[in-house]
This record gives C-alpha cells, structure tokens and sequence, in this order.
C-alpha cells in the first residue's frame, strides 16, 4: 500500500495505491494523524488505484472522519472502482460519506 | 475443484491469502464484485484469527481449505493454536453513526462477512478453531 500526498492551496490530495487491509493500514492512519490535515479545507481521496479494502482500512477512515467533521475538513472520496465502493455499500458506509465518479465533482463538494 | 493453503499467524500473510481465494475464483470467470467479497470475507476471518486468536504468534498456523461444487463454494479454515475463538451468537449490526462519533475503528469486519456470505459458523474439532463459510455462486 503507497500513499501519496498532494497539496494543493486548500485542498490536499491522499492518492492511494495498493490494498488496504489489517497489514497496511497503518500507512494510511500515519497520513490522516498528521496535525497539519487539519488545516486544509478539504481532502480528496483518490481510490484509482485502490485495489481492496478491508473492514481495517475502512475503520481508519471512520476514526477519522469525526475529528475532522469537527475541524470543518471535509473529506471526499473519488475515482473508487466498482469492487471497492460496493465493500462501502455492504455496511451502509456509501450514505455516510461523501463518495463521488470524478475528480471534478470531487472539487466541487 | 479444491486447493489448500497453510500460512503462519502473521498479518503480513493476509496478502498471500487474498490472492489464492482470487485466483482460485477468477479461474471461473467470475464477476470482479464477486470474487472481491468472498475475498474479503476469507481476509476478516484470517485475520481476526491471526491477530485476535493468535495474537499474531508466527509460530501458529492456520489452514484454508477451498472446494467449489456445482457453484456452492466451501470455505474451511482451521485455526491450529492453542486458544479457542468461537464468536457466540449472532453478528450485530453494527451503528455506524455511533462508530464515527466514536472514532471507533473495530467491530465490522464480522458484520462484513455475515452479509456476504450465506452461512458462518465456529465450532470446534480435535481442540482446534474451525470457521465454515458457505456461498452459492451465481
């Protein structure tokens, strides 16, 4: 699992490669920790070239999600194939979170 | 149709895992949505008895047994440690909601594999863990 981090002005950009599972979901966890996330507007999850996510990865992104409600970040998730946003929609978790097609209405939200 | 795997309690394993149940599913053409479930559904069990049952002792190992018949697929993996792990009762449903408040990160990977799969059961044999999971495949 790779993450890639992509500031842009308010907006940063975690693009994630690999599958995320019990394994490598530390990786992600140390990216969402850093204080200075807070500080953006809004994070974009670029799920291209996520492969797999297991109820690990997904419980990274739900510890997360309500500090940064709090700290008015939004996050928002794009480009997820079909496999993976249906592991989101197995629990539920594609009507809790902001889940979009595309990187323009990603930008947008 | 039949294959068997053996791995250590390591969760650096877990990769090794997922890539036998895919290969011996998409070997059937099967949708990628599909295979991904089961998948998934073989990673939580492997791994709650890797890191829960085993607490990652690498000197244990588990079993994983997979036969596929007329579409009804078998999943059997047995657990050879020492300490028994059989969840009791039914998997609730978890309260998301809660879990955000919360930032409650555990607690769904059972959840996930109840609703994918159409049987799961614990049991014990000869003082080992057995987890049996059962699917039709279109």
């Amino acid at each position: 699992m790779k993450v890639t981090a992509q500031p842009a002005a308010d907006t940063l950009t975690l693009v994630l490669d690999g599958e995320l599972d019990a394994s490598s979901a530390v990786v992600l966890d140390t990216e969402l920790n850093k204080p200075d996330l807070l500080t953006y507007r809004k994070v974009l999850i670029d799920c291209q070239k996520l492969s797999y996510i297991s109820s690990a990865g997904l419980g990274v992104f739900i510890s997360h999600l309500q500090r940064l409600q709090d700290s008015d970040v939004k996050l928002v998730f794009y480009n997820m194939q079909e496999k993976v946003f249906n592991v989101f929609e197995i629990l539920g978790l594609d009507s809790l979170m902001n889940i979009v097609p595309t990187v323009e209405e990603a930008q947008t939200v | 149709m039949q294959d068997r795997i053996r791995i250590s309690c390591s969760r650096q394993n877990l990769q090794q895992v997922r890539d036998f149940v895919r290969d011996f599913l998409l070997a059937g053409k099967r949708s990628e949505v599909i295979v991904n479930q089961v998948v998934l559904a073989v990673d939580e069990v492997v791994a709650n008895f890797i890191i829960h049952a085993n607490e990652e002792d690498s000197s244990q190992f588990l079993d994983l047994i997979l036969v596929l018949v007329n579409h009804r697929l078998e999943i059997e993996i047995e657990d050879h440690g020492s300490n028994l792990f059989l969840p009791r009762g039914a998997t609730p449903t978890p309260d998301l909601r809660e879990y955000i408040r919360q930032g409650r990160r555990g607690g769904m990977g059972m959840a996930l594999v109840s609703r994918i799969m159409d049987r799961v059961e614990f049991f014990e044999r000869n003082s080992h863990t057995i987890c049996h999971l059962t699917k039709e495949l279109a």
